[in-house]
């Protein structure tokens, strides 16, 4: 009996612990995130959503800012993958999606039936991908779209290929085969840097971009974490991974040469705002599909090509108002300041002035 | 037989037939009449026994007995429903299926109208995962049950056993981190050395992924310990519970302790180890999240080395799981899922054939 008194008593601090801290997190994440101005409040309460993975911590920070400006109003987003979203926006039982990709042509159709108006592809998160890589003694990598192409196609095998070496003068390269680590769940990320292979290299990558990794050679490993602890215990390892990822572990990024030719750029917020704000519109109108070619190709100098751009899915005339009020309202929001100022440490990357401008534009027409 | 022994086996009988005729006042039942205290012991045993006993019961009894058989079907009928469920999503997906199912080593599911997918790789992988833990795991749970029941004295041997218990309550999770993170690089140099010295043999010879880390091979030996406690523990309940006599009777033959152990734990415990094994073998095949953190994807099909990479059934389905949208390439994973279900199966019956279909023989 007495121990059964002590273990309850232990039971009951534990789980006051627990309280307690769960308040803290929650005073913190509160205290953190600050109003947003310049946003018309009000519609539709809680506003449902689903869709990609790669863009959910970008929009928890856009929802935390969301609430704290808006009182009572919410967004729940359910992190069930691109194809997921959409599906479950064109069904109807979402308010909008987050993708990797935008609407198809069928899609779209489909999607117009749903919203009785055009559906609106807009481009409101970007995500930089890292080249990562572990060679001992060597920092400062330098690797053109071709090179990159024929290492993860397995073209190019050794570090001191001469492809490589040419694009790396003055720099000692190892003798040692290249390790290629790749995502083996299926993965935006993947796709697109398989669409960046593709277009960079003038289809010399020759292989189908899927979400899953089709270069035919390397090791997988399981989600981003995974790869990059790979990369980290493999020497002469090289691999994909969201930037924040690479950052974080303390990989170096390759330095890429971009479609223009000229120097490396290495990694950063501001040569990936280079990329983006030079990026072409395939859409019509309000839609901002976007020409990932030019991203990916982009000549710009001082541009990152690689990033992965994900799409917020809308429609342009909610049947219901109060939806569409709402929707607008956080579309505002995510497009603040305060709220593009919680990208960064997610490794998100703020969006460019230019590019935000024509953002606003889109998202003020839908109602 | 002693006199009094014939004695007490004539008064058994004629209490049973004295008692019969007042059986429906429970008062007097069991109960010794006086004339029979000698036979006191041996005259309540027929009477618990008594079949009419259980029939005539409360209540109470029924409602036991109800609730007993209702808890076996359960069972019964949740393996039955998974079945179902399996066979019912699975076979469209099937009838879709552009590849061999049985013998193809693709498994693509990106373009559902063209499904290609087989499970030779999942398959090969899989046993030689679970195979390579067992091989390792049960002489070592054996030596250990053996070390707990015969070598230690009990003082010592509960704290043991609770710390192996313990191990069964890491999480798989952990074991699949320290696995691919500690283990991997920690093993890499034997994984070379018996690459280098041992590569003749199909088991290690190079495999499929351009790193000796995060292989079947690693895979193996963290299932391996994760089956330990499993095995240990069964295996530990089956030999401590080795006839008292038995073991005297080999000592008295001025047997020692090993031959103790071969001539009479051994043989006693040999189905129930083997049980044990065999759960243990089944938590292996199911493993999930340790073989996908631990086991690195390859590129090119399996070639039946240890140091090859690729999927598990399991692994390559929570691999895939957040990605189910579509029905159709859904039930290609739902199909493999399906597969091992049956192995499982299959991996239980020959376990009860290699056990004999008795236990503790």
């Amino acid at each position: 009996m007495r121990f059964q008194r002590r273990a309850a008593a232990v039971g009951l601090i534990a789980a006051g612990a627990l309280l307690f801290s769960a308040c803290g997190s929650d005073d913190n994440s509160g205290g953190s995130t600050e109003q947003a101005s310049g946003v018309t409040c009000g519609g539709k309460q809680d506003l449902r959503a689903s869709g990609s993975t790669a863009q959910a911590n970008a929009l928890t920070g856009f929802v935390n800012t969301f609430e704290q400006t808006c009182n009572g109003q919410t967004v729940n987003y359910t992190a069930s993958g691109s194809g997921a979203g959409r599906n479950e926006f064109i069904g109807g039982q979402t308010d909008f999606a987050g993708s990797d990709s935008a609407l198809k042509a069928d899609e779209a159709q489909r999607a117009q039936q749903r919203c009785a108006s055009p559906a609106l592809n807009l481009p409101l998160v970007f995500g930089p991908i890292a080249v990562a890589y572990n060679v001992p003694g060597v920092t400062d990598l330098a690797l053109d779209g071709a090179t990159v192409a024929a290492i993860f196609n397995g073209q190019i095998t050794t570090w001191n290929d001469p492809r490589i070496a040419a694009l790396n003068q003055g720099k000692t390269l190892p003798a040692a085969p290249i390790v290629v680590n790749f995502r083996s769940d299926e993965s935006g990320t993947t796709q697109n840097f398989q669409t960046y292979l593709n277009a960079a290299s003038n289809n010399a990558y020759g292989k189908q971009a899927t979400q899953t990794f089709n270069g035919g050679v390397g090791a997988g490993a399981r989600g981003s974490q995974g790869v990059t602890d790979a990369t980290k215990n493999t020497p002469n390892s090289i691999g994909y991974v969201e930037a924040s990822f690479a950052q974080k572990a303390q990989l170096p990024a390759a330095q890429i040469i971009n479609s223009g030719g000229g120097q490396p750029v290495a990694l950063s917020t501001d040569n990936v705002a280079k990329a983006i704000d030079a990026v072409q519109v395939t859409g019509q109108g309000n839609d901002l599909t976007l020409d990932l070619n030019s991203l990916y190709k982009t000549t710009t100098p001082g541009a990152y090509p690689i990033a992965l751009a994900t799409y917020e899915i809308v429609c342009t005339k909610y049947a219901d108002p109060q939806t569409g009020q709402a929707v607008k309202a956080f579309l505002q929001t995510a497009l603040s300041p305060q709220a593009q100022g919680t990208l960064t440490a997610g490794g998100y990357v703020p969006i460019p002035d230019a590019f935000k401008q024509r953002l606003t534009t889109s998202i003020n027409a839908i109602s | 037989m002693t006199p009094d022994g014939d004695e007490a086996d004539a008064n058994t009988v004629s209490e049973r037939t004295t008692e019969r005729a007042p059986s429906d006042d429970p008062e007097t039942r069991g109960r010794p009449t006086g004339s029979a205290t000698m036979s006191t012991v041996t005259d309540t045993q027929p009477t618990a026994t008594d079949p009419g006993r259980t029939t005539s019961g409360g209540t109470g009894e029924r409602v036991f007995r109800g609730l007993t058989t209702g808890s076996g079907l359960v069972v019964v009928a949740a393996i039955a429903l998974i079945g179902l469920f399996l066979v019912v999503q699975a076979v469209p997906s099937l009838l879709a299926n552009n590849a061999n199912f049985l013998t193809s080593p693709e498994f693509v599911t990106t373009d559902a109208a063209n499904l290609r997918f087989g499970i030779r790789d999942l398959l090969v992988v899989t046993l030689l995962s679970s195979l390579m833990a067992l091989v390792i795991a049960m002489p070592i749970g054996m030596g250990i049950a053996l070390f707990l029941t015969q070598y230690t004295p009990p003082r010592l041997a509960q704290p043991f056993s609770y710390v192996i218990g313990l191990l069964a309550a890491v999480p798989s999770i952990v074991f699949g981190l320290w696995g691919i993170l500690v283990l991997a690089p920690a093993i890499e140099p034997f994984a070379a050395f018996l690459q280098t010295y041992l590569g003749w043999f199909f088991l290690f010879a190079p495999g499929n992924l351009p790193v000796l880390t995060g292989t079947i091979f690693t895979g193996g030996i963290v299932l391996a310990i994760m089956i330990l406690p499993i095995i240990t523990a069964t295996t530990r309940e089956v030999f401590a519970q080795t006839p008292r006599f038995q073991v005297e009777a080999a000592q008295a033959l001025g047997a020692t302790r090993w031959e103790v152990i071969r001539m009479a734990v051994l043989p006693y415990g040999r189905s129930g180890f083997i049980a044990a094994s065999m759960l243990g073998l089944g938590r292996a095949l199911g493993e999930t999240i340790a073989v996908l953190l631990v086991i690195r994807a390859a590129t090119s099909p399996s070639t039946g080395s240890l140091f090859d990479g690729g999927y598990t059934f399991a692994s390559l389905i929570a691999s895939a799981a957040s990605e189910f949208s579509q029905p159709l390439p859904t039930g290609a994973y739902i199909s493999a899922g399906l597969v091992l279900f049956v192995l499982t199966f299959v991996v239980n019956a020959i376990a009860r054939v290699v056990a004999g279909g008795k236990v503790n023989g």
